[in-house]
């Protein structure tokens, strides 16, 4: 490990210690944004650990969330709540296994278009169960406070950043940067994409799953339109790329504006989320195709060079 | 039988939404999510001229689609191209146009939302029933399986028969061998994503005449002729058509014997084998 590794590991932890302590100051609408920010770094990071180094665009953030907050919503009754996070992360990472096999073989396209609706394919079926059963939504009653979630989401998200920390130089980090510059260089070389691409994107599966079980005490009340919610999907996308996915801070360094933004926007005009939502891919897009990690850095570049000339 | 017949009309208005979709995938090679939106407006053409003028849907059509043909061209030349020309590779275009077709998509939902509310909306237009084989059906659907059946039979003639169709045919084959032919390549791209985007529109207008459509419901169409199009494969028509009746005597089958809300799940069966068989699509042939 060198130098540089342990200062930003160092700056990682402290940044987490100050994070951790949001609660003993603030009020409880500050912590419910707190809540909002943390739950949407452990999702945007851990989607951009798959999707940044891959290219391929996963819309599955809101299935394996529903699946998440099902868990707790249906196991609570019979087990207790510290069981139910590893059943999640486990069902998460099963489901993304399955998808993963159906669709990793093939161009991105038709990872997209299988990702983008299975949460609602999930909500169907959910639905339908229950319409069968004759049940209709589950309570969760707990005496979990929004500390103790925002606590967890923070172990959680520190949890996400370690982990991207050591695949990035493990073999498996390794194999997907080689298999994101060019699949063909990849597979010559001896990798076998599939399986590689397949593994990595269980790790968002797992994530987002344990996400979704953390947050249902929250909730109160769970429903499939709740629980599965698309725009989820679209908005961890966005914030992954606005943050830049070429760096494991990036994301969320997108999710906190993007979050006070959107907390403003849906206080005022509750209406026009959805035109938000598009134009921020075409800002995306057309203006900041690296996220503002490339802003950053080309900025970081030029005083450089600056500094060189002078 | 009598499913096989609702699945068979549902199916040919399935079939020309996914022409559309197709034009503008398998021809101009632009992945467009906002098909679904495209399809929805249309339906909003339709019923705006139905409850304001009195005006049939079929003869909306005649609106709607020119109207579709030139927003969807301005969409290609103004938003589109210089992603084409940006991308250095197929990859890296494929990502671009569906984050922006992503975000067109959600502009568009929030401009319909912001013009015509939320809400669903349906009218009533040729609800009187047919007789055919001892069962009953709406002559809207029939109705509306003829308009689809010649809107595509005349899309096909113009594909297969005429020079301009051949143009397309060519883009649609390799873009970099139809350029050393003389084909302006940008141009013909341009028509072929704007007459997707008519096609669509017009299949909207056909819809809704028998579907309560709401603003956000879009994108449930696109996936539906996304799976169209990836089964039948990619740039081919007659598989298409194909594809599409499979899976609107799929869902009707579905819908009737088992529960009405599992029709997406249907669609995804019916995907995940195609996925997992054949990938190529029904009549495709491995590409090597």
């Amino acid at each position: 490990m060198k130098g540089m590794d342990t200062k930003s590991l160092g700056l990682a932890g402290l940044v987490l210690l100050v994070a951790a302590g949001l609660p003993l100051v603030s009020d409880a609408y500050l912590l419910s944004i707190g809540v909002t920010i943390a739950m949407y770094t452990c999702l945007a990071t851990s989607w951009a650990l798959f999707s940044g180094p891959t290219h391929y665009i996963s819309l599955a953030t809101a299935a394996f969330f529903g699946i998440g907050t099902y868990t707790t919503g249906i196991g609570i009754e019979h087990l207790p709540y510290w069981m139910l996070l590893p059943i999640a992360g486990v069902l998460g990472a099963v489901v993304a296994a399955l998808v993963g096999v159906a669709t990793l073989r093939l161009s991105g396209v038709y990872f997209v278009i299988f990702t983008l609706g299975l949460a609602e394919l999930i909500r169907q079926i959910i639905t339908w169960g229950q319409n069968v059963s004759g049940a209709k939504g589950i309570y969760v009653l707990t005496s979990i406070t929004e500390e103790h979630i925002y606590w967890q989401l923070l172990g959680l998200a520190a949890l996400v950043f370690l982990g991207g920390f050591l695949i990035w130089r493990s073999r498996l980090g390794f194999a997907v940067r080689i298999l994101g510059d060019d699949e063909d260089v990849a597979r010559h070389a001896g990798i076998h994409t599939a399986r590689v691409k397949v593994l990595l994107f269980m790790i968002p599966g797992a994530v987002a799953a344990i996400t979704g079980a953390m947050l249902a005490p929250r909730y109160v009340y769970v429903e499939p339109s709740i629980a599965f919610t698309p725009m989820l999907s679209f908005q961890v996308v966005i914030m992954a790329l606005l943050g830049g996915t070429g760096r494991l801070w990036g994301p969320v360094v997108g999710v906190i504006p993007f979050t006070l933004l959107w907390e403003a926007i849906s206080g005022t005009f509750p209406n026009q989320t959805t035109l938000l939502l598009g134009l921020s891919f075409l800002v995306i897009v057309y203006l900041l195709p690296r996220g503002f990690v490339g802003l950053i850095e080309g900025g970081r570049a030029r005083m450089r060079a600056g500094g060189a000339m002078a | 039988m009598d499913i096989i017949f609702t699945g068979l009309l549902l199916g040919g208005t399935y079939a020309l939404i996914a022409l559309g979709l197709n034009l503008q995938y398998g021809m101009a090679r632009i992945m467009n999510l906002a098909n679904g939106e495209t399809l929805v407006a249309g339906g909003f053409g339709a019923y705006w001229f139905w409850t304001g003028a009195q005006l049939s849907p079929l003869l909306t059509v005649f609106v709607v689609a020119p109207l579709a043909f030139a927003v969807n061209w301005l969409i290609y030349v103004v938003i589109l191209r210089p992603l084409v020309k940006r991308a250095k590779s197929r990859g890296q275009l494929e990502v671009d146009t569906i984050l922006t077709t992503f975000g067109l998509s959600f502009m568009a939902v929030g401009i319909m939302i912001a013009l015509f509310g939320g809400d669903y909306f349906s009218y009533s237009y040729l609800a009187t029933p047919v007789r055919f084989i001892g069962e009953t059906y709406g002559l809207n659907r029939v109705v509306a399986f003829a308009s689809a059946v010649l809107i595509g039979g005349a899309l096909w003639l113009w594909l297969y028969r005429s020079k301009a169709g051949m143009a397309v045919r060519a883009i649609a084959v390799s873009p970099e061998s139809a350029r050393l032919v003389g084909i302006n390549v940008p141009r013909i791209s341009a028509m072929a994503f704007a007459l997707g985007g008519a096609v669509t529109a017009a299949g909207g207008a056909l819809v809704s005449t028998f579907l309560t459509l709401d603003a956000s419901t879009g994108v449930m169409f696109t996936l539906k002729a996304l799976i169209i199009v990836i089964m039948g494969g990619v740039g081919d028509i007659r598989g298409t058509v194909v594809a599409a009746v499979l899976l609107g005597i799929l869902e009707t089958f579905v819908a009737t014997l088992i529960d009405p809300g599992l029709t997406l799940a249907a669609a995804y069966l019916l995907f995940v084998v195609i996925l997992l068989v054949r990938p190529q699509g029904l009549f495709g042939r491995s590409q090597t």
